[in-house]
């Protein structure tokens, strides 16, 4: 299996300030015959303000490559930074902190906590930071997603778009450097999907916030400003302003070239 | 579905360890009280039966026809005619009576219950075959004495030492000339024996020339019971002849109601664990089938019954229960073991025995165990069977909508309202009629708090999440949130702490009540600085009374002494004193006649209570029927108040000692000199050459010895009840336990945005203190209620009693059920911190 050089590296836009980027990232799992590396050497980056899709097949190791870099799992060699900490430097008090201050998370299901209020939920890392949240921001978020109606209920009078939205505004609140976003969609049907992942867009677009996306569905990546495609543990295209269409072409050129090789 | 029930039980049994091990001191309790009360009942009874191996026949003086000719007398005549019947082999005269050898404090070394003082019989030999020389030689003359071993090392005597005894008059010196050993089981209770010659014996024990047990032994091939016949034949009425076989089986009957009396306490407690082990077996058998619902949803889609899921449930428990108390067993039988060696350590002398382990100990350890977890995992396993088959479909983890507390509340009022409804009708009784709905009363309000508990942990918790949000900020909120979820389970594990604590604090808040109460009686009528009295049951010879009076800084030292009677059928105690210098040692009030008139042995005094319930007043007679057959008649001269010292009829010396067999005083009080009191006590024991009969207790001294019947009782309920209580804390571990592995994916999800180990560590721990607090908070609450209420009963036969509330020792049991919050949660905590982030989140 081998790649065209050209899409080892992602191409980089020069505007934007970095928001979070990896250094020859690799991630390996077990030991002598049973050896597998889950990322091979990965060097991305991503900027502020642009809402990024990772692809690629089952066990491509997008889902690694995020957690690596949201400090969630540790790294087997390489370098992660998110904003201008490198994370290979820190312990897990550091770490806590820094993904308490700087990162927001969405996963694909059960964000919140089933006895506090979507408020609640929503202003849960402040809480913990022991920081009041920007009443102004906070408006803003509520608004952008919708949320305005529903502050005061559970976790359990919410739909699933509804819960996933609140998972989002927290994610929103502290202004993190980065949000990392795991299947946000997976577990919604798709007219609450596609909701879901026009209010991630619109996040992007007027709040002005960075968006890193895992998905598979090709619908989902193509609300993204740009999407990456991972396979065997290493980024093999990117691609900018995609389609869903030119998504699924990509995709579908890969798992032929999968096949062949 | 045995298969199932098994897999179910293998595949979880970390989760089930704390419930097994609930389950595990629970019967670990009743096995080994079962064991312990029946190998040292056992034991005891070895000794009874060896020390009455060759006694076919004794006999004793008195008998049924002890009213009517008096006692009979065992003089050599009596001897002589048992010993010439047929089938004696040998007739033992023995003078038995109460020696007490002074040890080095001058303290008696046997106690004041097991000093033992016996004559030395020798045989044809001349030897006693009953106390075998050890050394030296036995005690021939007056000036001499034998005692046995551990005496002799006790007070560190060596052949040819001097020993101080005292019978019950002024200590005398003995000259030690042999040491002997003994079987005697008082003496291997901690006792002392002093073995003197027969006349010696006689002379401070009975009277010269009687004996006071003649025991008989048999030629080989006599039956003792036709001996025993032919003895109580050749014998006038007035004796009383027992074959030993007999007097083997009284012993060993009275031993067994001594040792059921204390199981059955025991059981109590026992039973008390095992209840408070019932919630927390019904808490994880709920929680297992919460989680495993989808399990079980599979089970019934696949075509299982409702009966077989709640069979395999049942088979579940009743395997964990079986499992649990066989170790418990196990762990009841080492407690069995060490016990009487630690008991003895600490000075208990209990005898040696081998280990009884009866089949039904172990069958009914096994079958409690088996019932109670069985029983407990019942009413979850309702909810099991409503699980509908859907649910396996359903794609989505829901959580079970929250069942409404409407049903339980409203009959957790009932039961409560009506409890307390009755506690307050108790407190209207001023006697012993109110016990029934007392008792009724308390165990409906504890049902019915419990039963409310999940009400009730609403304000509560949220009170006390206001201070953990202050404190802890989102730890604190997260806790209180998490310890509200389920309101039935935050309960149940509660309800197990509060069980003990109510127990405790009602105990606790009784017996400081009846100190003080004790206290109050004894600062009223006793103005005396010192108690003078034997160390035996004996009573002190007059002299010693005269003695005391003469001595320097004794201003007055007045001699208590009674005589039991009989007035129109009603028992009654009588109190001869010296009346002249009865106001320097009690504050007595007089309120008709004069107690100068109390003269003589034909005049008496009466309390105020007496008067009433007899109906007499001044100038009315008093008919007295004494137990030495003779009547007489006393008028009262004088009413006073009632006194506690003094008791309700007062005489002159006269009168009792007119009744007296032997005239011994109870007790002589002490006033001392103006400023003579300290060392008073010194002096006293000094004068009388160190006797170890005389005890000198100061005014603290009998109020400490009250309250010292009292202390250690409560102590040992504490100890009793400490195993309930270990076990709600192993419910409070269970339950955090279960919570942080029901909520791995919130914690993980907690942990991703930004909650750190700390924190997390301190949500639980947080939980596990407003659980335990709020268990506490209840138990006191009831237990400071029932012990008010409850106490009223007691005002009639104390009227001193007086409910106080020891808020010290109320806080201490608060801070400690803090502590075992923060205990409880230390090993759930380390789990829930220790998770890892990623693998969390996934974990379904």
């Amino acid at each position: 299996m081998s790649y065209p050089a050209a899409h080892a590296t992602a191409h980089i836009p020069r505007s934007r300030a970095v928001a979070a980027r990896a250094t020859g990232l690799s991630k390996v799992y077990g030991q002598g015959e049973t050896r597998v590396a889950a990322l091979d050497s990965v060097s991305v980056e991503f900027r502020r303000g642009e809402f990024t899709a990772i692809m690629g097949p089952s066990g491509s190791g997008k889902s690694t490559l995020m957690h690596c870099m949201a400090g969630l799992d540790a790294i087997s060699s390489g370098s992660t930074r998110i904003g201008d900490t490198e994370l290979g430097s820190l312990g897990d008090r550091q770490l806590t902190r820094l993904r308490r201050d700087k990162v927001g998370f969405v996963f694909q299901a059960f964000n919140l906590l089933p006895t506090l209020t979507a408020l609640e939920n929503i202003t849960l890392p402040m809480d913990i930071a022991g920081r009041k949240p920007d009443p102004q921001w906070l408006q803003q978020i509520v608004m952008t997603l919708g949320l305005s109606g529903r502050l005061a209920h559970r976790p359990s009078q919410l739909s699933g778009g509804q819960q996933q939205r609140v998972a989002v505004a927290r994610a929103l609140t502290a202004k993190p450097e980065i949000i990392f976003a795991d299947e946000p969609t997976g577990n919604l049907d798709s007219r609450s999907g596609a909701e879901l992942l026009g209010f991630l867009h619109e996040s992007v677009r007027a709040l002005e916030q960075t968006i890193v996306m895992v998905t598979h569905d090709p619908v989902a990546a193509s609300y993204a400003d740009r999407v990456l495609f991972l396979a065997d543990g290493r980024i093999v295209d990117e691609m900018r302003e995609p389609t869903a269409d030119a998504v699924l072409d990509r995709m579908k050129a890969f798992d032929a070239k999968g096949r062949t090789s | 579905m045995f298969r199932t029930a098994l897999r179910n039980l293998l595949a979880h049994k970390t989760r089930l360890m704390m419930t097994a091990l609930a389950v595990l001191l629970g019967t670990a309790f009743v096995s080994g009280t079962l064991i312990f009360s029946d190998s040292v009942g056992s034991a005891f009874r070895d000794k009874m039966a060896k020390s009455l191996d060759d006694v076919a026949v004794s006999v004793t003086a008195g008998g049924p026809g002890t009213d009517a000719k008096g006692q009979g007398v065992l003089d050599s005549r009596a001897v002589d005619k048992v010993r010439a019947l047929p089938g004696v082999a040998s007739v033992r005269p023995s003078v038995e009576g109460i020696a007490m050898i002074a040890d080095k404090h001058n303290n008696p070394t046997g106690g004041e219950w097991g000093s033992a003082g016996v004559n030395y019989v020798p045989g044809k030999d001349g030897k006693d075959s009953r106390y075998p020389l050890v050394k030296g030689r036995a005690p021939a003359a007056g000036g001499e004495i034998a005692l046995d071993e551990k005496t002799a090392r006790k007070t560190g005597t060596e052949v040819g030492g001097t020993v101080r005894m005292a019978v019950d008059g002024p200590v005398m010196t003995k000259k030690l000339v042999g040491i002997v050993r003994t079987d005697n089981p008082r003496v291997s209770a901690g006792g002392s024996l002093a073995v003197l010659d027969t006349a010696t014996a006689q002379k401070l024990f009975g009277k010269p020339g009687e004996f006071s047990e003649l025991v008989v032994s048999a030629t080989p091939g006599t039956d003792p019971d036709r001996l025993t016949a032919e003895v109580r034949k050749a014998l006038p009425e007035n004796f009383d002849a027992q074959s030993g076989r007999k007097l083997a089986a009284d012993q060993s009957k009275m031993i067994d109601e001594q040792t059921r009396s204390i199981r059955t306490t025991f059981l109590v407690f026992a039973g008390i664990s095992l209840f408070v082990g019932v919630f927390i077996i019904a808490n994880t058998f709920t929680m297992l089938i919460a989680q495993r619902s989808r399990e079980i949803a599979l089970l019934r889609a696949v075509g299982a019954s409702r009966r077989q899921v709640v069979r395999s449930v049942m088979i579940e428990a009743g395997l964990l229960g079986l499992i649990a108390s066989a170790l418990g067993l196990g762990l009841g039988l080492c407690v069995a073991v060490l016990l009487p060696r630690l008991l003895n350590s600490t000075g208990a002398n209990l005898p040696d025995g081998p280990l009884v382990i009866e089949p039904t100990a172990v069958l009914s350890t096994l079958a409690v165990g088996v019932v109670v977890t069985v029983l407990a995992a019942w009413l979850p396993s309702r909810k099991a069977a409503k699980i509908a088959p859907v649910e396996a479909l359903a794609s989505v983890d829901q959580a079970p909508a929250p069942r409404g507390l409407v049903v339980r509340n409203s009959i957790g009022g009932v039961l409560t309202a009506l409890g307390v409804g009755l506690m307050l009708y108790t407190t209207t009784f001023r006697d012993r009629g109110g016990l029934v709905p007392a008792m009724a009363g308390s165990a409906l309000t504890l049902t019915g708090v419990i039963v409310l508990a999940p009400l009730l942990s609403r304000p509560f918790v949220a009170l006390l999440g206001r201070l953990a949000i202050r404190f802890s900020g989102v730890s604190g909120k997260l806790a209180r949130e998490n310890a509200l979820r389920n309101p039935r389970r935050t309960a149940a594990t509660a309800s197990a702490l509060m069980i003990g604590l109510t127990l405790i604090t009602g105990l606790t808040v009784g017996a400081v009540s009846a100190n003080e109460g004790m206290n109050r009686m004894g600062k009223q009528d006793l103005t005396a600085d010192y108690q003078v009295k034997s160390s035996s049951y004996g009573g002190l010879a007059p002299e010693i009374g005269g003695q005391l009076a003469g001595q320097a800084g004794v201003a007055a030292a007045v001699p208590l002494r009674s005589i039991g009677f009989q007035s129109d059928g009603h028992p009654a105690l009588a109190v001869g004193t010296d009346l002249s210098a009865l106001g320097k040692v009690t504050a007595l009030r007089v309120t008709g006649g004069s107690l100068t008139n109390v003269r003589g042995t034909g005049a008496v005094a009466v309390s105020e209570e007496y008067a009433k319930q007899r109906n007499l007043t001044v100038g009315s007679t008093l008919p007295m029927e004494f137990y030495d057959g003779k009547r007489a008649r006393a008028k009262i001269v004088a009413v006073h108040a009632d006194n506690d010292v003094l008791g309700d009829v007062l005489t002159a010396t006269a009168l009792v000692n007119a009744h007296m067999d032997k005239v011994r005083d109870d007790r002589v009080l002490v006033k001392a000199a103006p400023g003579a009191a300290d060392g008073l006590r010194e002096k006293i024991k000094d004068a009388f050459g160190g006797n170890p009969l005389i005890k000198v207790e100061s005014q603290d001294d009998l109020r400490r010895a009250e309250a010292g019947n009292i202390d250690p009782v409560l102590n040992m309920a504490y100890g009793l009840l400490g195993m309930a209580v270990v076990i709600a804390v192993i419910g409070v571990v269970n339950t955090l336990a279960m919570s942080v592995f029901e909520r791995t994916r919130e914690i993980g999800m907690l942990r991703a945005v930004g909650l750190a180990r700390r924190e997390v560590k301190r949500m639980v721990r947080l939980e596990s203190v407003m659980i335990a607090m709020f268990g506490a908070a209840l138990g006191v609450g009831v237990g400071v209620f029932l012990a008010w209420s409850g106490g009223h009963l007691l005002r009639s036969s104390f009227p001193q009693y007086e409910m106080v509330v020891p808020w010290a020792r109320i806080g201490v049991f608060l801070l400690l059920a803090l502590a075992v919050g923060v205990l409880a949660a230390v090993w759930p905590a380390r789990r829930a911190a220790k998770l890892d982030v990623l693998e969390s989140i996934g974990a379904q």
